[in-house]
């Protein structure tokens, strides 16, 4: 079924806007410029964003406005990335963050 | 260093007006906002606004938003976006993060933080689950993503927040399944709640959800009926089909920066909990900093508005940007509005409460 509101009562048909190209866990999908990573990620019907420290557990958002950081995936190589309050951009390589993520490409903490 | 004359923290309703009542004063003002975009929660309010003609009242909130940027834009007024305050220091020392990037020290003679608020969750077995979130995060998703959460959906909570979202979840075509209660009445505004039913949405009061399963998203949610005491009747359970829970069980004012800074805390179970002390000026017990908005007690857009206009009038007077006599009738106009807002059934809670704060800031 398709997730994105193109029309709408009060807000009227959804602008055209450019597409972008991301790369979600390898697989190419389109996104509208501009939009949040977690709004293009529900767009394509993926919601399961990462998997939690201990028990591997599935989460997704929860706030939606940056707050409770359910929503972190790895980003471009950078874990713990907000996806709800992240714009997408072209070329971006998004993966589903196990835990604390992968650390291997930064500086060691 | 930067040096600022007056810093507004978070660009939502509370944070722009302050902004725009401060420069209008004539202070050099910077707005920081740590999202891409500023409206904080104002351009997800597709509803029309209650209040008067001086509040007004009959406009949607997202039309309300635009005309706040419109003189923000006007006014010149500094803004960084994309720049989160991850601290203050010595009272009026803020330590800005910008896009991920770059960090900042900002000295501002006088702060004013409008950080708003974050949605509580209720806890049952499975509510971590993809597809169980908040009811203002759905409305996020709708109004201002434009991407459905789900297609069939349950809503926990009937307080405005739960009967406004469900409606609008309605608009974006979304099928709310129910709206759940556990009080034994309803506990939004009439006219919301008549939509929402006129609509054919069932209500459930004196029921909550006991879980919600799934393997790796919702895929039922099993809802049970409380007693008076509200503890679960065995045997009243049933199970609906849905793919979202939405939980609207209230907002707690998001106020660590105030905390971290010193701001002596009071709590207010009214207002949404622990809140920094205030009084009527929007004076916190630090003297730079000042607050406006949800951070200040959970209320509504409307008077967030109020409160920033209120907080940037202060500020700006205590600069010397306002005589004493203009200082005192735009004061007590600005009050006048908010006591309006603060009538009312539901608004008379808040009124009182916001009364019980401002005594003891006098101590
Ligand atoms: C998701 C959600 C939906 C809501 N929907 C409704 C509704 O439909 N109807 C209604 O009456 N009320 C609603 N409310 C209540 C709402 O909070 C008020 O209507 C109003 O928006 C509060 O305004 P504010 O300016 O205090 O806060 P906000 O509008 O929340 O603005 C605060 C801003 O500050 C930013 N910020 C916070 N901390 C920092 C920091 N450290 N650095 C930089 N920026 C920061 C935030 O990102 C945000 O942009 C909702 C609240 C939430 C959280
Ligand atoms: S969903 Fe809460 S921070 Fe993104």
């Amino acid at each position: 079924m398709e997730k994105r509101i193109t029309d709408h009562p009060v807000l009227g048909p959804l602008e055209d806007v450019k597409k972008v190209t991301i790369f979600v866990d390898g697989e190419l999908l389109e996104a509208r410029e501009g939009e949040m990573i977690a709004a293009a990620l529900f767009a394509n019907g993926r919601q399961y964003l990462r998997k939690t420290v201990k028990r591997h557990e599935p989460r997704g958002i929860y706030c939606a406005i940056g707050r409770c950081t359910d929503c972190v995936m790895m980003v471009n190589g950078v874990p713990n990335v907000r996806t709800c309050i992240t714009e997408v951009q072209e070329g971006m390589d998004i993966r589903t963050q196990d835990g604390l993520g992968d650390w291997s490409d930064g500086e060691t903490v | 260093m930067i040096q600022r004359e007056v810093v507004v923290v978070g660009a939502g309703p509370a944070g722009l007006c302050a902004s725009i009542e401060a420069r209008r004063k004539g202070a050099e003002v910077l707005l920081i906002d740590e999202n891409s975009r500023p409206g904080g929660q104002l351009f997800k309010q597709i509803h029309k606004f209650f209040g008067s003609k001086d509040h007004k009242a009959g406009i949607r909130g997202i039309n309300i938003g635009t005309q706040l940027l419109k003189d923000a834009q006007q006014l010149n007024i500094e803004t960084w976006l994309g720049c989160e305050v991850c601290g203050i220091f010595d009272e009026n020392e803020l330590w800005v993060v910008c896009n991920r990037d770059r960090s900042v020290r900002v000295k501002a003679e006088r702060i004013i933080l409008a950080t708003g608020a974050m949605e509580n969750s209720v806890n049952f077995p499975g509510w971590t689950l993809p597809g169980v979130m908040g009811a203002g995060a759905a409305q996020t998703m709708i109004n201002l993503h434009r991407v459905k959460p789900g297609d069939n959906i349950l809503m926990v909570g009937s307080g405005n927040v739960g009967v406004i979202v469900s409606y609008q979840l309605l608009q974006a075509g979304c099928n709310v399944v129910g709206i759940v209660e556990a009080a034994p009445q309803l506990g939004g505004y009439g006219v919301h709640t008549a939509k929402v039913r006129r609509a054919g949405v069932p209500f459930y009061t004196s029921h909550t959800v006991k879980k919600a399963e799934g393997v790796d998203h919702v895929r039922s949610a099993t809802v049970v009926k409380l007693d008076p005491a509200w503890n679960q009747i065995e045997g009243s359970e049933f199970t609906v089909s849905v793919d979202t829970i939405c939980i609207a069980a209230g907002l707690t004012p998001l106020a660590e920066l105030a905390f971290a800074s010193g701001c002596e805390p009071v709590y207010s179970p009214v207002l949404g909990g622990m809140v920094p002390l205030h009084d009527d000026h929007m004076h916190t017990s630090v003297s730079s900093i000042y607050i406006a908005g949800d951070i200040s007690g959970v209320e509504e857009a409307s008077t967030a508005m109020e409160e920033g206009r209120l907080a940037g009038l202060s500020a700006s007077h205590s600069l010397g940007y306002v005589d004493k006599d203009k200082f005192q009738k735009e004061f007590s106009q600005a009050v006048g509005r908010l006591n309006v807002l603060r009538s009312g059934l539901f608004g008379q809670k808040r009124l009182k409460a916001k009364e019980e704060i401002f005594t003891k800031k006098k101590g």
